[in-house]
């Protein structure tokens, strides 16, 4: 048998060898940095993912060795394999820079600016794209699209509004779990992720949409509201899981587990699928053997915090004196905020005014 | 070694002389000086009598707002405590229940919020974060107390009066 030839795919003047059939965009991430494409519809673990988004369009200057004619118009990367001797232009090229501005527009035509109030802020890549690629204003003058709430069951939220159509969550369910419940209804500025007739999302791995979701259209539930994303502290753990690997990421506040997710590569793509039970129940440090601090991207805000390690510092002081130094205040005496017998983190749901009150007491 | 700057001179450790020996010439000239800030302006304020104007910049002790009907405008979304360099504040959000849509402005608000002024360094970070117009450094100075807990302020301490229930009740 002969040996498959790679092909030679140059990228923003960088050269590599890929096998036959890699899409340019997976050619770019062997590369990596600033080279690859963003994308929020294609994703590496769906099959059939990509081409929706648009934000992953690349020039090709070069179609090939044997027909060297550029491509007519911009093509999306997620979809278009390499050719032998293609020359691919993304940071490169002003064209691309203006179309991918031109598509961070229109995704945020609909997008509403709640990113305060969205559980997905810190995390979201609508965010991080329209910070690195988009412009500051809008031209759109009309209402934006807005949906009736609907209700998906007790451990998912569904905000429509915040909704880009990337499909990535049906094929999540499609891919994932026995039964997909959900998908896309109506047509053009009409559709929307729904379940027919109000079913509940509630199959095994069906948790996992929250993960894909490239925006804060879906979102835990369990989490809601509980805290922002960047004040709470990441860390790997794992548990002995027969439904899934049991490998998690714990987002941590002190020693209570305020929500659990997978854990994400270097492209926010999960790296291995984690079952319902993982996420949504077990919310106790006891039920996890913690592995260390995750890596954060410098660059992150939710590195913000600087969790190097897990071990506190011993405070050598009482050791010294004899005894415990004086405390001139203990601040729990005096806040409501975080305080020790309250536990955010047990109540399902969001906390309400009533949950405040009841601590009260 | 070289000279960083020309200002450096050397030490003069030649024996004084007799009008320098004697002092007065120089306790004269001292006093001389001395004297002359008698008919200068006075820079001194008394201060709680005659206060100075404030800068149109000043940063003092911050409020919360609320918009025109009366609902709190804080979200809960935390860029106060992120841009807080002093890490002052603190806070725990909720969710709004219905019928608590005269409270909070928006689905989200600030069950908790409090600022520590004893770390608080009135930067006025959290006033240019805030995306909702909610906290503002006011032109109030801090008052100054024996105890310690009374510099923890809650959200009662730094919400506005209502503009109907509570107008004009201060």
């Amino acid at each position: 048998m002969s040996e498959v030839q790679n092909f030679k795919v140059t990228i923003d003047n960088i050269t590599l060898e890929v096998p036959p059939g890699t899409t340019i965009l997976n050619a770019a991430r062997m590369i990596g940095g600033e080279v690859t494409p963003p994308a929020m519809c294609y994703y590496s673990k769906l099959q059939g993912s990509g081409g929706k988004c648009r934000t992953c369009l690349v020039e090709v200057s070069k179609g090939s060795e044997k027909d060297p004619r550029p491509m007519p118009k911009l093509v999306a990367s997620c979809r278009t394999t390499v050719m032998d001797g293609m020359e691919v232009k993304n940071i490169t090229s002003e064209k691309v820079l203006d179309a991918r501005k031109g598509v961070v527009e229109m995704l945020l035509i609909n997008h509403p600016l709640d990113c305060p109030v969205c559980d997905q802020a810190g995390e979201c890549h609508l965010q991080d794209l329209s910070y690195e690629h988009g412009g500051s204003g809008t031209r759109y003058e009309f209402d934006r699209r807005t949906f009736e709430k609907e209700d998906i069951g007790e451990y998912i939220s569904l905000h429509m509004t915040r909704c880009i159509l990337c499909y990535r969550c049906v094929y999540t369910a499609e891919q994932l779990t026995e039964r997909r419940e959900h998908g896309v209804l109506e047509r053009g500025d009409h559709a929307e992720i729904s379940t027919l007739l109000g079913k509940s999302l509630d199959n095994e791995f069906i948790g996992n949409v929250i993960d894909v979701c490239p925006v804060g259209a879906l979102t835990d539930k369990t989490f809601r509201f509980k805290n922002r994303v960047w004040f709470t502290k990441p860390v790997d753990a794992h548990c002995n899981c027969t439904k899934c690997s049991g490998k998690v990421r714990l987002w941590m506040r002190g020693d209570e587990v305020f929500r659990v997710t997978a854990r994400k590569d270097k492209w926010g793509e999960v790296e291995e699928w984690i079952c319902n039970d993982c996420r949504f129940h077990k919310k106790d440090v006891k039920d996890w053997t913690i592995e260390g601090p995750s890596k954060i991207d410098r660059h992150s805000v939710i590195g913000q915090g600087h969790y190097v390690g897990l071990k506190k510092t011993p405070i050598l002081i009482d050791k010294v004196i004899g005894k415990n130094p004086k405390m001139l205040m203990d601040i729990h005496d005096v806040s409501d905020v975080n305080k020790p017998e309250i536990h955010l983190s047990q109540i399902q749901g969001p906390a309400h005014s009533d949950d405040f009150q009841k601590k009260d007491k | 070694m070289q000279k960083l700057t020309n200002r450096s001179a050397a030490v003069d450790r030649s024996p004084m002389t007799f009008s320098e020996r004697i002092y007065i010439p120089s306790i004269m000239k001292g006093m001389a000086i001395t004297v002359g800030h008698i008919f200068k302006k006075k820079v001194t304020v008394s201060y709680p009598e005659e206060k100075r104007p404030f800068s149109p910049v000043f940063r003092g002790l911050h409020i919360l707002n609320r918009d025109e009907a009366g609902r709190e405008r804080c979200t809960a979304c935390g860029l106060c405590a992120l841009a807080c360099p002093a890490e002052a504040i603190t806070m725990e959000a909720a969710e709004r229940k219905p019928g608590e849509e005269n409270l909070y402005r928006e689905e989200k608000y600030a069950a908790k919020y409090e600022i520590n002024m004893l770390r608080c360094i009135f930067c006025g970070y959290c006033e240019e974060a805030c995306p909702k117009d909610a906290v503002y450094l006011s032109e109030t100075l801090m008052p100054s107390n024996y105890s310690r807990k009374s510099f923890i302020y809650k959200k009662e301490d730094l919400l506005i009066p209502h503009p109907k229930t509570q107008d004009g009740a201060k």
